[in-house]
């Protein structure tokens, strides 16, 4: 494939391109990652949401 | 399922985890169909092979425009109707629209310095843009500033809604004002201005961005329910602590 004079401005817009979509993919991966740690480290300490309590009493 | 049982943050949570696989191999798909063509699609016989940025510089400035859109019917949301989830998902949408107007600067500035001979002026359009650029970062300066998150989605949903106003002044600013940046081209009336060639791997470039959106979305939005749990769960741990 020949992109031509201006090759090292296509292939800067696509690498450019890529990295924010990894980024963005990373940040939400990482997020869940540490959202997920959060709540079991809260449920193994027996912290239980109130609508959790009200379901485990009726 | 009614529509409004996804109001119900645990009933969108068990929906959503078995959505989110389909999604994310759809955008796949379509991401591997879109470059395959995009790196088929002949030159453009004045711009030659820069043309390709259009198929992600294009669907990049969309999906910036559109995650405000979604920001501004949950800002509704919020405001008018106080629907649980209607924050929930302007918080998650406002990271991913600052991410793809990011991109759309990024790669117009990199298509611009070839054909216009420079990366940037301060004309309607991309100065437009910037200016949604910089919104998107009060918005998320605003949800980091404020503590509770309900007051926190409040303030950000009235910047949102006036920020909207934004969006016709992108849209249109080619056509209000002389402008370096090209005329709308696909968007028209009359229908789209573009040979099929280039035509078709733009339209599924911009499929496979809707769908990345859609999937990040969705992620960003069981993340920030996630989120909401902890806090709550870690104030319900601090009270029981101080009885």
């Amino acid at each position: 494939m020949n992109l031509g004079p201006h090759a090292a401005f296509i292939i800067g817009a696509y690498g450019a391109a890529a990295l924010i979509v990894a980024v963005m993919i990373a940040w939400v991966a990482f997020d869940h990652w540490r959202q997920a740690r959060a709540l079991a480290d809260l449920e193994t300490r027996g912290v239980t949401r109130r609508s959790e309590q009200r379901e485990a009493t009726t | 399922m009614p529509l409004i049982d996804l109001a119900n943050p645990t009933r969108f949570l068990a929906l959503s985890a078995r959505i989110l696989p389909w999604l994310a191999a759809a955008t796949l798909a379509a991401f591997a169909v879109g470059i395959h063509l995009g790196i088929n699609a002949p030159d453009d016989y004045q711009q030659g092979a820069t043309v390709k940025i259009m198929f992600i510089h294009v669907p990049a400035a969309w999906l910036a425009m559109a995650s405000w859109t979604v920001m501004t019917i949950a800002a509704l949301g919020t405001l008018v109707w106080r629907h649980p989830l209607a924050d929930v998902a302007a918080k998650a949408a406002a990271p991913l629209g600052c991410a793809f107007t990011a991109m759309c600067l990024i790669t117009g500035m990199l298509w611009g310095r070839p054909m216009w001979g420079t990366y940037w002026v301060w004309d309607g359009r991309l100065t437009s843009v910037l200016v949604l650029f910089l919104m998107y970062l009060g918005v998320l300066a605003l949800w980091r500033t404020v503590d509770d998150p309900s007051r926190a989605a409040r303030a950000a949903a009235v910047l949102t809604l006036v920020g909207a106003i934004n969006l016709p002044i992108i849209k249109f600013s080619v056509d209000w004002w002389a402008t370096l940046h090209q005329p709308a081209s696909v968007l028209r009336l009359g229908g789209p201005a573009i040979h099929g060639s280039l035509l078709s791997p733009l339209l599924v470039m911009a499929l496979a961005f809707l769908l990345l959106f859609l999937t990040l979305h969705l992620a960003a939005m069981r993340n920030e329910i996630m989120r909401r749990r902890v806090r709550t769960m870690m104030m319900l741990q601090a009270e029981a602590a101080g009885r």
